[in-house]
């Protein structure tokens, strides 16, 4: 087959694909930057949105509201992840012992991934419910707490009982993702160390960790990136209350667009949120690099 | 290595620890739907029902009453809308897994491909809205089945790129020698070969777009195309007393991916790790 007609039907078989991509991913991408710098709005009437500059940036960079609620979702995203790394690999540290009972453990974990995001939200509201809940029954009964707490009605607390939630539905992924990792340390590179004298933390330190940071930062950055994002269990449990407590970044922009019907001002804080995103996907596609090249 | 008693102990504490956390809220879920309403409003709990209450299972599979209705349309769209898409995304992504894995598609642009899923959805939600909205679009199953294409195409294509780039090229070279087209190749050579990476891209795109909520919260507006997460969110958010009925439907929803779960595990996992740890 020439050159020619290799590289001709290299585009054909990629023609689809690129083309689904581009109506419904880029297309509308290039719109929303576009309406950022217009006054844009969502309405019945015919209204010409004007181009306004920067002025929708300007706003929104100094809006303490959306500044907050980025302070927020980087929180959840920080805390949740990294609680996921940490519980992930102590899981997949377990699932990797000899230990009776592992297969079971090994299959079980993964109904928690399997659980749908909303029923997943809705569960977790449920148990936290502050006349009904499960929580409360339990503390109560295990004689921890005194009165029953609306968990999710306290600012303060809502976001890390969120978080909770988060955790336990994404833990799964990053304990298989470790668990594989583990299972290709050669088993005679522990054995060595561990007869020179190395302690089970001083070999973890510099045998196990260093073999598998480089799937493990891949799969917690893109954790990091769907976390970011995060919306629907926020939509189910809270709606991004009690007093805004834990209104996150998409969900500032879908009030932006849907409550207050501000398109334009509501694509430039759409925008922001897609470059701090970008930034970590860039991040995602250097690790990504790296762990292919076989660290 | 032997261990001690101690660290036995410890490792299966642990070990204890973990199957309580993972399987109480979902233990926890399935006994409120099977439990009166009177024992889920008890302070504290009655946590295990005197009566196994299965009516709310009858009423959420009869179509002759508003719940059922409301939970057997969404049941369907979200099959219709998961299934559809699913097929749409893979008939796409295999020809352009096969541009990348044998034809030196550039790896720069399958990245682009997965950078466009990984961008937050609030991004593309607005002008997505306004043309469907222009075209008459919005509430249609279509609709979704469009949308969840392009959200399910390039992780469906990496998937079946990092597994055709380890089927024999032998074969397929054989093929173009004695003049095949690389259509026919593709259908009859590279197809039969990549049968299970096609089932287990399928698996994953159907779960993915089964749990998808946020598209289908801003384009479907009632029974017509609304999907199962959706009329969860709906069922939690309205004014239900009952809540064992929130937790049934949440019952029900969780089964078919918790079954594929279990029985292909291997699989999924192979999938998911492929997207991190392989290349």
């Amino acid at each position: 087959m020439s050159a020619l007609t290799r590289t001709k039907e290299k585009w054909v078989l990629l023609a689809p694909a690129i083309i689904v991509l581009s109506l419904i991913s880029l297309a509308p991408f290039l719109q929303t930057v576009w309406a950022s710098f217009t006054d844009a709005e969502i309405t019945a009437l015919e209204r010409n949105s004007t181009w306004i500059g920067f002025e929708n940036y300007a706003y929104a960079l100094t809006d303490p509201d959306f500044i907050a609620a980025l302070g927020r979702t980087i929180y959840f995203t920080v805390v949740s992840v990294g609680l996921e790394g940490v519980l992930g690999i102590a899981v997949a540290l377990l699932l990797n012992q000899k230990l009776r009972g592992r297969l079971f453990l090994r299959v079980i974990i993964i109904l928690p991934w399997a659980v749908p995001t909303i029923v997943n939200a809705v569960a977790w509201r449920l148990i936290y419910h502050p006349d009904y809940g499960a929580l409360n029954s339990l503390l109560l009964q295990l004689g921890l707490i005194d009165e029953y707490t609306s968990w999710l009605g306290d600012p303060d607390w809502a976001l890390n009982m969120v978080i909770l939630a988060d955790v336990w539905k994404n833990f799964p992924l990053v304990a298989y993702i470790a668990l594989a990792a583990l299972q290709t340390i050669p088993s005679d590179l522990l054995k060595a160390a561990s007869i020179e004298g190395a302690g089970a933390w001083k070999r973890f330190r510099s045998i196990t960790l260093p073999w598998i940071i480089g799937p493990m930062m891949v799969v917690l950055i893109l954790r990091t990136i769907e976390a970011f994002r995060v919306f629907d269990i926020i939509y189910v449990m809270t709606r991004g209350g009690p007093a805004d407590g834990t209104k996150t970044a998409s969900f500032y922009v879908y009030q932006e667009y849907f409550s207050y019907l501000r398109s334009g001002s509501g694509a430039s804080y759409a925008v922001l949120v897609a470059g701090i995103s970008a930034v970590l996907i860039l991040a995602y596609y250097a690790g990504m690099r790296r762990s292919s090249q076989g660290v | 290595m032997k261990r001690s008693w101690f660290a036995s102990l410890a490792l299966y504490a642990a070990a204890a620890a973990l199957t309580i956390f993972t399987l109480a809220p979902l233990v926890w879920l399935v006994l409120m739907s099977v439990s009166s309403p009177t024992d889920l409003t008890a302070v504290p709990l009655n946590w295990w029902p005197e009566q196994v209450d299965l009516s709310r299972y009858g009423t959420l599979l009869n179509l002759e009453n508003g719940s059922g209705t409301r939970f057997l349309s969404a049941l369907r769209n979200s099959i219709l809308t998961a299934g559809g898409a699913t097929v749409i995304a893979l008939v796409v992504a295999i020809p352009a897994a096969y541009a990348f894995s044998r034809r030196d598609a550039a790896l720069i642009l399958l990245f682009g491909f997965l950078a466009t899923i990984m961008m937050p959805p609030i991004t593309y939600i607005l002008p997505l809205y306004e043309i469907f909205g222009s075209l008459g679009a919005l509430n249609k199953t279509v609709t979704l089945i469009v949308v969840y294409c392009a959200m399910l195409l390039p992780f469906a294509t990496w998937l079946m790129k990092t597994n055709i780039d380890v089927l024999p090229v032998e074969v397929e070279q054989a093929a173009f020698m004695e003049g095949a087209s690389t259509a026919f190749t593709l259908r009859r050579i590279v197809l039969p070969l990549a049968l299970p990476a096609i089932a287990a891209t399928c698996m994953l795109s159907f779960l993915v777009a089964w749990d998808e909520f946020f598209y289908a919260l801003i384009f479907t507006s009632d029974l017509q195309a609304k999907t199962l997460p959706v009329a969860i969110a709906d069922f939690s958010a309205g004014r239900v007393t009952d809540y064992g009925v929130i937790a049934s439907v949440g019952v029900l929803a969780t089964l078919p991916p918790a079954i594929l779960a279990i029985c292909f595990q291997r699989f999924i996992v192979s999938g998911l790790a492929a997207g991190s740890v392989k290349g």
